[in-house]
């Protein structure tokens, strides 16, 4: 173990070190440029979505950008708060139905189900994960919506179609990051405290949920990353209406699905607004990656060192 | 070990290989003008546009017709900046618009107001309608139908469509920003044909039995009524070049022109420009 370990920090295994000649430097160079081009085209991203959006946010303001409540690109007036109350509303929406459901499931496929029933259960929600958003979409569309406005009323487009849509949509990225933070608890936990007499459920709630809550936190940002990205499924059963929803049975726009709905028209002002509202969602999911790494780092620390 | 290093080298030259006939194919330009031409715009044209380009690529042209969607305003913009020979608006060109771009009527298109067959209502007045767009009439009730709110189904901002819309029948109204917003005349047509007391617009030519046309201002819409003008919201279809068109796309144009193309049209739900042409 020890062995192994020196020679990983070492930063070269031995029989490389032995030859260490053209050959090895040659591929670590190329090896090099290539992650590089990849950081390349993040920065190009930013840098070409930036100034595309700037224009627009300097010619209304930025503050009359973000905090504007109407949205009429043909009369030149562009206020997204609609669209960001509509992520918010629907990230919000997703996650309360996603997160508990997540949950739930990977308690029972760390701790509960018998090996076997894991194996199968698994790579069947990882499977989820491979299902096109626009096939989210249709079911959302065809089932859910006419659900919704018989049932609940209203025109069935709304927050919470989106809202059960996304849900469905995070779970599979929820469960398995949160399934390998709980396999990652050490055994000796869980042996410690049905050790001293603590049943199998609170040696879950008490041990093991604390115990992994960094890995937990982070898979929940991650599925809140993915579902305030995603576009087409919820164009299908949003509605789209440029409006602060009122209720979950309101019709609600997204920032995501604002792009893409005019983009295809959208020229001038009207175009760099669109930018504009890519730039204000990359402010938004980079501030959730940060405080993504962020908890994790911080709580990763803290468990090195567990409070006695 | 050195196999390995001298694999690894392989590795990586192909990868190399591999990237850069990427970035060359990739790059070449398009052939020029000529030889094919590209028609890029209005969704509402693109469909018959490319029944056009089918009909007359199989009339034994050499050249081919690509044609593209992207909205009226992209097209207005692809033919003023020539990434498309030919563009194509479903909505009348504002006046700076006109002054730098040939523009040709291929046809005229109506828009009907659309709602649920089940729902009885018979006709609406443009003032109605505006009403019930701006948010003003919220109810079926006050139109003489059942105590049920209206669910309006409105377009995207930049669609010919809506541009027509707007112009024609709401004037210097605005579309309620409650209205629900679909990206295509299909889904506009999905959504009323699913909901009772839904109310939408689109163009004539695909008003299909799932849905009904309803009388505005009296008159049913039908392409005869369009065809007469006394339908009210009639928008024409457009192609427009940067330049008197040559080529290609003379040829092209001509053909759509010619009573050939325009019983096409007319065979599809629109109405010629052609006055000889389906009478």
């Amino acid at each position: 173990m020890s062995e192994e370990g020196r020679v990983t920090r070492e930063g070269h295994p031995k029989r490389g070190r032995r030859r260490a000649g053209l050959s090895e430097r040659g591929v670590e160079r190329v090896l090099t440029v290539v992650a590089l081009s990849a950081i390349g085209v993040l920065g190009l991203i930013t840098v070409f979505i930036f100034i595309g959006g700037l224009p627009a946010i300097a010619k209304t303001g930025l503050w009359a950008f973000v905090s504007g409540h109407k949205w009429a690109p043909g009369r030149g007036v562009f206020g997204i708060f609609p669209m960001i109350m509509g992520s918010l509303w629907v990230t919000i929406g997703a996650l309360a139905i996603g997160v508990p459901l997540s949950l739930a499931c990977a308690i029972f496929l760390a701790e509960v189900a018998p090996p076997k029933t894991a194996r199968v259960i698994k790579p069947a929600i990882e499977l989820l994960a491979g299902i096109p958003s626009v096939i989210y979409g249709f079911m959302g569309l065809v089932i859910l919506v006419p659900l919704i406005r018989t049932h609940l009323g209203g025109p069935g487009f709304s927050v919470l179609a989106s809202s059960v849509v996304l849900g469905i949509m995070i779970l599979p990225t929820v469960i398995s990051i949160s399934y390998d933070a709980m396999k990652a608890v050490p055994e000796a936990y869980r042996d410690g405290s049905l050790a001293l007499g603590a049943t199998k459920w609170q040696t879950i709630v008490m041990v093991l949920l604390p115990a992994a809550r960094s890995g937990i936190l982070a898979a929940i940002i991650l599925g809140m990353g993915r579902a305030i990205g995603e576009t087409m499924a919820v164009i299908m059963v949003a509605g789209n209406a440029t409006m602060v929803p009122g209720s979950l049975l309101d019709p609600v726009r997204t920032l995501t699905s604002n792009i893409a709905l005019e983009m295809g028209y959208a020229a001038g002002t009207h175009r760099a607004a669109l930018f504009g509202t890519g730039v204000i969602l990359f402010v938004i999911i980079m501030l959730l990656s940060i405080l993504a790494s962020f908890t994790t780092t911080a709580r990763g620390k803290a468990k090195v060192n567990p409070k006695p | 070990m050195g196999k390995g290093g001298l694999t690894w080298r392989w590795f990586c030259a192909g990868l190399a290989l591999v990237a850069l006939t990427g970035l060359v194919v990739g790059c070449r330009r398009a052939p020029a003008a000529g030889a094919s031409i590209t028609l890029a715009g209005s969704t509402s044209v693109q469909p018959f546009a490319e029944l056009l380009a089918e009909d007359y690529m199989s009339k034994g042209g050499k050249q081919s017709v690509n044609v593209q969607g992207g909205g009226s305003s992209a097209g207005i913009q692809a033919a003023e900046t020539g990434a498309a020979q030919i563009g194509m608006s479903s909505r009348e060109l504002k006046p700076d618009e006109k002054a730098v771009l040939y523009q040709f009527p291929i046809a005229h298109d109506a828009i009907a107001i659309i709602v649920n067959p089940t729902n009885h209502l018979d006709g609406l007045t443009s003032a109605q309608v505006r009403g019930i767009f701006s948010g003003v009439i919220r109810n079926w009730k006050d139109l003489g139908g059942p105590d049920k709110a209206i669910t309006v189904i409105s377009r995207e901002e930049g669609s010919g469509t809506r541009g027509s819309f707007d112009e024609m029948i709401m004037k210097d109204a605005e579309v309620s920003p409650a209205a629900l917003v679909q990206d295509s005349n299909g889904s506009v047509r999905e959504t009323v044909a699913g909901d009772p007391y839904a109310i939408g617009y689109l163009s004539l030519g695909l008003v299909d039995p799932r849905v009904r046309a309803v009388k505005l201002d009296g008159v049913e819409a039908t392409l005869a009524t369009a065809r007469s003008k006394e339908y009210p919201v009639v928008r024409p279809f457009l192609f427009l070049t940067k330049a008197e068109p040559t080529g290609t796309a003379k040829d092209f144009i001509d053909y759509v022109l010619s009573p050939e193309g325009q019983k096409i049209l007319l065979r599809e739900g629109l109405v010629p420009v052609d006055p000889n042409v389906g009478q």
